[in-house]
């Protein structure tokens, strides 16, 4: 946050100070749907071992915007549609009965590779200046409008609502293909399913966190649950309480601080996933 | 055998990828028996309970299962796939999987917001337990699974299997990668289940031993053809002779297991899934 503000020694009235500005309680707002929405999809992409398709996703976001802004459209349609595109296509070359992770990581790989390259040519061929790249890796928490939580909001609703939909098909398909196929569950369409979730809910994420930082939301705090808890309802509200976490922590740190949000949002993700294995491994 | 059919496939014929893997098979399983089904590597075990479960089609031929096809026979049968073993990094309970053997493929999450969805689930919750006592995994059916070994896994399977109750056990070498005392006492529990609760079993396994004086019959499958009937009258060096085309010899060791030689089987055993 540009414009420090000066702690006191006073909890009561630095939380007051923090919440009298309107930005501030915008960012709070989009901060905790992004924090909420990823903490559950990351939960799934942790168990399924799909962190490298997250982080792919994730980047989506540098050609989604780039390309964008090249045909004139609004950068927050072209993460939603870079990051589908990418979901789909991973979906369709994805893992199968018999294809190895080996071979699932080499598609996931070309996706990544060929959205970067293409988001540098976008890049090269916009001969406008781009609205801050750095706004794009790093995220806008501070520039959030009522419409934009909003926004946020009726999208989180609805990927949550189709997670939970799909919640238990998806956890056989992930824990036992085999099985929950034969049992009836369309393995192939609830994984491409979950794919595109996942997808749109880093473009969501991505938009308040930043392309690069998106990721803390998305891994830690699952990741630090499912330490802690392997039964599936605790492990997704524990992982939502640590995203909360990480964005009221992150956000709060930064509003009294000169540095930017995303440093101190990825630093208490790592923070937590840190102590978390530490206490854990000593059981 | 019980008066009442099983499993009845006439002459049938699968192909896979243009492969013809089963050729003429004829097969009759009563309700309760428990058959094992054998035969060297790629002669389509796999497929054969593949296509009883309606996974893959029948290229000609018919096959009934519990009275009905087998696509719609599928709920009333619990399956066992062949397997690896579970990914070391999965973080799963043996509970957990056993449950959702139960309640997986159903869309939405339980809020149990009646008074019936409680009770439904109460009864759920008690079916998982009792399966899990008569598998005799309780002591570490709250454990992660990849702390298992691969007998307590397969015990937690072959409950997640019987959890809701099937008519029909399909089981794809469930004895694989155990070792001796497991494969005996696996065994010796599926034998129990079958006789106990009128369940009927299929068996796929490399090696009969394990499987004598539990199974009623046995499947010999090799060329494309199967060879079904009591242990002593199928493995037997004319039939198995017979059925490969190659000249086969059983022998028995003293202690009563039989040893198939001469049988064009794969030049080692590895533990991995194959593509039959």
């Amino acid at each position: 946050m540009s414009a420090a503000s000066a702690i006191s020694l006073n909890p009561l009235s630095d939380l007051s100070q923090l919440f009298s500005y309107r930005f501030m309680i915008s960012a709070l707002e989009a901060g905790t749907i992004a924090a909420v929405l990823a903490a559950v999809a990351g939960w799934f992409m942790v168990l399924r071992r799909q962190s490298f398709a997250g982080h792919t996703l994730a980047v989506m976001a540098f050609p989604g915007a780039t390309g964008a802004a090249l045909i004139g459209l609004p950068a927050t349609l072209g993460y939603y549609l870079a990051c589908t595109a990418a979901a789909v296509t991973i979906g369709a070359g994805g893992r199968t009965a018999t294809a190895s992770y080996g071979e699932e990581t080499a598609a996931i790989g070309t996706v990544q590779t060929v959205g970067l390259a293409a988001g540098f040519l976008f890049l090269a061929l916009n001969h406008t200046v781009l609205g801050g790249p750095e706004t794009l890796l790093f995220g806008t928490f501070l520039g959030i409008t009522t419409g934009q939580v909003i926004g946020l909001l009726i999208v989180a609703l609805v990927l949550l609502a189709a997670l939970t939909a799909i919640a238990r098909p998806l956890l056989f398909a992930s824990v036992d293909p085999a099985v929950a196929g034969a049992r009836g569950v369309p393995v192939r369409v609830v994984d491409a399913v979950f794919l595109v979730i996942l997808a749109l809910a880093v473009a969501v994420a991505s938009q308040i966190t930043g392309a690069l930082l998106v990721f803390a939301l998305l891994l830690a705090p699952p990741a630090a649950a499912q330490l802690i808890t392997m039964r599936p309802l605790a492990g997704l509200v524990l992982s939502v309480a640590f995203g909360l976490a990480v964005v009221w922590l992150g956000l709060g740190i930064a509003y009294f601080s000169p540095y930017p949000v995303g440093f101190f949002t990825t630093t208490t993700a790592v923070v937590i996933y840190l102590l978390t294995r530490l206490v854990t491994s000593r059981r | 055998m019980s008066a009442k059919s099983a499993i009845s496939l006439r002459t049938v014929a699968v192909a896979l990828g243009g492969r013809t893997v089963l050729r003429d098979v004829s097969l009759e399983v009563g309700q309760g028996e428990f058959v094992a089904v054998l035969g060297p590597n790629g002669a389509g075990k796999s497929t054969l309970m593949r296509a009883l479960l309606g996974l893959v089609p029948l290229h000609s031929g018919s096959a009934v299962v519990l009275g009905t096809t087998p696509a719609q026979a599928r709920t009333r049968i619990g399956y066992l796939p062949q397997r690896r073993g579970f990914d070391h990094s999965l973080r799963v309970r043996g509970i957990d999987l056993v449950r959702l053997g139960l309640d997986g493929a159903r869309w939405g999450i339980p809020l149990g917001l009646t008074r019936s969805a409680r009770e439904r689930r109460r009864v759920e919750l008690e079916r998982v337990s009792e399966v899990i006592e008569l598998v005799g995994a309780s002591p570490y059916a709250q454990r992660p699974l990849n702390t298992l070994s691969g007998g307590e896994q397969q015990r937690l399977l072959i409950a997640q299997a019987l959890v809701t109750d099937p008519e029909l056990l399909i089981l794809d070498e469930p004895l694989d990668s155990l070792d001796l005392p497991n494969q005996a006492a696996v065994s010796g529990l599926l034998g129990r289940i079958s006789k106990q609760r009128n369940v009927t079993v299929l068996l796929v396994a490399h090696d009969v031993n394990p499987l004598l004086g539990q199974a009623d019959r046995v499947a010999y499958l090799a060329g494309g053809h199967a060879l079904a009937g009591p242990v002593e009258q199928v493995i037997t060096g004319p039939k198995l002779s017979a059925l490969y085309g190659a000249p086969i010899e059983v022998l028995r060791t003293a202690d009563g297991r039989l040893v198939v030689v001469g049988q064009p089987e794969a030049p080692h055993y590895h533990g991995h899934r194959h593509p039959d």
